[in-house]
């Protein structure tokens, strides 16, 4: 079974190396970062640096309307592929809505991050029903709400998170900004294969419930 | 990947003379070194998370075996599989096999420098499958139908102009595009429809997680994102040594490779994949598959060479290269090239055939200066050359100067008078123009600059002469 | 080692400076007298090895490193004006590891072994009394800077140089081409590089060039003397020990 015939080549190498099984011990890794205060701002200059757009928002239930007055200050159409737990806000007549797979036309996807980083300025998407993986990378536009409080300074914390919400979903994907390329004679150009723009709605805890 | 024709010499001195090549090469030098530089000035803790980066791997290796088991493991037990292949060949008939049983037409691939180092492509063409690259940089020499010059960046040897020639060949019935704008969106229409035709995905894996089971890739186009989550099938290409004991390890991982490769502070995309779709999932692949692909790697464990296993594949050590930012990658004659690559190229495909790989180095060390996890690439490049005298491979004229000169200079008297004949020759030939022009049996040499002739008698004469004092 | 004691130096007088540039050898016995050591020329010397440690002839590169150790070990310290030969000295206890005789009195020498510029800064201190009107560029040679940490201190030396004006290049530490015996294996490649070199050198607007490694500055000076360049070579001991009378490297004795 090549399995064992790699593995064996493996054992057998090691043992050829004297002692070196014996020299198995971790290093300490240095303490991860830690914003105090400034996490809420950290995160959003690094979205910036990124190249992502935000507003804060009151509430979940403000969500649809400030949804729709982004795609209207584009010109968008009133369609998108919205997250499940997002399809029941009070979202008015004649938005066109479905929380399926993204499909090949997508444009808009309205998505709930599960986490934020402070550190990197990443939205971190737990994949499931609720977080179909295609609404992060098929649509030209997407639209992230995440709520302050589920901001972690570091990756680490989001480990952490991850592991307390029964872990490793089948993807769990950091994403800092709208997708970019520099193949091009190292010319940084937004919109390669993913989103060309994510904009994000920082759900401020103040009180309002979702 | 077959070696590319020609030898070293020949193609780097294509290379050269290549205005194309060196124009791009131009541009891409100082960009590169910059932006690490600015990137690694803004994390204080840059040196100790290289020390820790060096440490997890070397613990790691230590006991390869048992935590490739328990990655292996637990991914299998939730749903994926994993393959173990010894050698190249092998690898490539666990995923022809893959999918063959798919039934599949299209496979896509993210970027997987693996993938080349197996040479998969041109099997799967053969055997009839659209194979299509999706990265940009991969997909545009996948059109030139070049291997890639660079592990990260795999069409920097192209120009803006080359791209547009081969998109405006490729892509009929589109208006020719020139702006970078332009060509990054015509590839984005033209990929578009693939990813939604793709029954198998392919893509690399940056780091492979034994807590979780988890394989991680880093892009920031998406491209790897929609290739694996489009196509029913979702094939992990990886070397045995890319496996981290948790999650936490990879935070020291991921905070060194984006600023080591690209200057950035993290890619646009960081994908951490477990297992195929869950029940009640409206979207992933059906199937996942890790193959994980020895070739010569367990050889390296107990050798000389394991420092090299740690590599993490950022690039950095060619982007600070001064011979790889003279020559491009092309040159080095295989997948890998620059430091890294004249380091491996010789230890898969063999001591003879790559001679001049760990030769084509000034051991000046800015590779391993900037190696996020400290490879001592220079030392290790020398020790090649060492392997190299020990197979019998430097060339007899060499090897007989070499023995000549090691004999007269432990003959401190001849030393010395060849030292004195030496300089009187060439002061006399010189003159008191201070340089020659040629020199008989100094022509590499002076084929491209003079040579400052001595100022005077030799040192030791001098200062015997005076009588140590002066 | 303290200023109080007067050291013995042993000064290695590398085969290039050796033949090509005595004066390179009298302003390092200045420079380290001036800095209160007794400076000896072992005149058994002849090479460190570098060529064949470099070329992975190790046999012979250790047969090297013992006969420099003898020559050496009976002195305080060994000082060179290289970093590349210093470097490979400090590379012998590595090279003869397997060897129980050798390994110590190696290390020993390895750790008593410097290189001329920071050891007048890091290990002595020197008053330096020279002038050298001009605007110099530095060019840090690859061994000493990346080997050795050799690069803030041929720059606190040469701030004290009068009428010297130092203006950094871009690309200051990128390797010149010359690499010993890559420049003339691979001497396209190599001209590619010095040319790059000489471009930076150009644009910093500098009339002289300073290293201190010759076998850098004779490349560099090689190829500024091919293209027609004014730009005057010098080692930088020969700046600091104000022996600038005569021709600087490859320069015509004219002058």
């Amino acid at each position: 079974m090549s399995r064992e015939l790699v593995l064996h080549e493996i054992r057998r190498a090691i043992a050829g190396a004297a002692g070196l099984r014996g020299r198995s011990q971790l290093p300490q890794r240095p303490q991860p970062p830690s914003y105090g205060d400034r996490r809420i701002d950290r995160f959003t200059e690094r979205l910036e640096a990124h190249a992502c757009s935000w507003e804060a928002i009151g509430g979940l239930d403000e969500l649809p309307a400030r949804v729709l007055a982004w795609l209207e200050q584009r010109g968008l159409a009133r369609r998108m592929a919205v997250a499940p737990p997002l399809m029941e806000l009070p979202w008015p007549e004649g938005v066109h809505r479905h929380a399926g797979a993204a499909g090949i036309d997508e444009s808009v996807a309205v998505s709930l991050a599960f986490a934020g980083i402070a550190e990197s300025g990443s939205l971190v998407m737990y994949s499931g029903p609720n977080s179909p993986i295609t609404h992060n990378f098929v649509p030209e536009f997407h639209l992230v709400a995440i709520r302050d409080e589920d901001v972690s300074d570091s990756q680490e914390g989001i480990w952490a998170k991850v592991r307390a919400h029964g872990g490793m979903p089948r993807a769990l994907n950091l994403i800092a900004g709208p997708s970019r390329t520099g193949d091009v004679e190292q010319t940084i150009q937004l919109g390669a294969h993913g989103p060309r723009q994510v904009h994000v709605l920082l759900v401020r805890a103040k009180g309002v419930t979702s | 990947m077959k070696a590319l024709p020609g030898s070293f010499d020949s193609r780097a001195e294509a290379a050269l003379a290549d205005p194309s090549l060196q124009k791009a090469l131009a541009n891409f030098k100082p960009l590169f070194v910059a932006k690490r530089a600015a990137a690694v000035a803004e994390l204080p803790e840059f040196e100790r998370l290289r020390d820790a980066a060096a440490g997890i791997k070397d613990a790691v290796l230590c006991e390869l075996d048992v935590w490739l088991e328990r990655y292996a493991d637990k991914v299998e037990s939730l749903g994926g599989k994993v393959h173990f292949a010894k050698d190249a060949e092998a690898a490539r008939e666990i995923i022809r096999d893959i999918c063959r049983k798919a039934g599949a037409r299209t496979v896509c691939k993210g970027k997987s420098m693996v993938s080349e180092e197996i040479g998969l492509n041109e099997v799967l063409e053969e055997d009839g499958y659209r194979v299509v690259e999706t990265d940009l940089g991969e997909y545009i020499i996948q059109l030139a139908k070049e291997p890639p010059s660079h592990i990260i960046a795999p069409a920097i040897h192209k120009t803006r102009e080359q791209v547009a020639d081969l998109f405006a060949q490729n892509h009929p019935g589109r208006p020719r595009e020139d702006s970078v704008a332009g060509l990054v969106n015509e590839a984005r229409h033209a990929l578009r429809e693939r990813f939604f035709q793709s029954d198998v995905g392919i893509t690399g894996g940056n780091f492979l997680i034994a807590e979780t089971g988890t394989s991680v890739i880093v892009t920031n186009e998406g491209n790897g994102d929609l290739t694996q989550t489009l196509s029913r099938i979702h094939v992990v290409t990886s070397g045995i040594e890319r496996v981290i004991p948790t999650l936490d390890d990879l935070s020291v991982f991921l905070r060194l490779l984006a600023r080591s490769a690209t200057g950035q502070d993290t890619e646009c995309y960081t994908t951490l994949s477990t297992g195929p779709r869950r029940p009640g999932d409206v979207d992933g692949p059906e199937e996942y598959h890790v193959v994980l692909v020895d070739n010569g790697r367990s050889k390296m464990l107990a050798g000389r060479f394991r420092d090299m296993l740690r590599c993490i594949r950022c690039g950095a050590c060619m982007n600070h290269c001064p011979v790889y930012g003279a020559v491009g990658g092309h040159a080095y004659g295989w997948v890998y090239p620059g430091p890294m690559g004249s380091i491996l190229t010789p230890l898969f495909n063999g001591l003879a055939e790559t001679y001049d790989l760990p030769n084509a180095c000034t051991l000046n060390g800015r590779c391993q200066s900037v190696c996020p996890v400290r490879i001592p690439l220079t030392d290790l490049i020398r020790t090649m050359r060492n392997e190299q005298v020990k197979a019998g491979l430097m060339p007899a004229s060499q090897r007989r100067m070499m023995a000549a000169w090691g004999w007269v200079a432990r003959q401190p008297g001849l030393y010395r008078a060849l030292e004195r004949l030496g300089s009187r020759m060439m002061r006399l030939r010189a003159g008191r123009r201070g340089a020659l022009s040629s020199l008989p049996g100094a022509g590499a040499w002076t084929e491209g600059r003079d040579l400052p002739a001595p100022a005077g008698p030799t040192f030791i004469d001098q200062w015997k002469s005076r009588g140590r004092e002066q | 080692m303290s200023q109080a004691k007067r050291p013995r130096v042993g000064l290695l007088a590398t085969c290039l400076m050796n033949v090509f540039r005595p004066n390179i050898g009298f302003s390092a016995v200045d420079l380290l007298r001036a800095a209160g050591c007794e400076v000896a020329v072992p005149d058994s010397q002849t090479c460190c090895g570098q060529p064949a440690y470099s070329a992975g002839d190790d046999e012979l590169a250790g047969r090297m490193a013992r006969q420099l150790i003898e020559q050496f070990e009976g002195y305080d310290c060994l000082v060179s004006p290289s970093g590349s030969c210093v470097g490979t000295v400090r590379k012998y206890p590595q090279l003869l590891a397997g060897d129980a005789q050798w390994a110590p009195r190696a290390e020993a020498l390895a750790a008593r072994s410097f290189e001329l510029l920071s050891f007048l800064v890091d290990v002595r201190q020197v008053d330096i009394q020279a002038r050298y009107p001009g605007r110099a560029t530095y060019h840090d040679s690859c061994s000493g800077l990346r080997q050795l940490g050799v690069k803030r201190q041929p720059r606190e030396l040469l701030s004290k140089v009068d009428g010297l004006e130092l203006t950094e290049m871009e690309d200051a530490e990128v390797c010149c081409g010359f690499g010993g015996s890559f420049c003339v294996k691979y001497p396209k490649i190599s001209e590619k590089m010095v040319d790059d070199k000489l471009r930076s050198i150009g644009a910093s607007g500098a009339d002289t060039l300073l290293g201190g490694d010759l076998g850098c500055l004779m490349n560099m000076a090689g190829r500024l003397k091919r293209i027609g360049s004014k730009v005057r070579v010098w080692h930088t001991a020969e700046v600091l020990a104000g022996r600038t009378d005569g021709a600087a490297i490859g320069e015509e004795e004219s002058r």
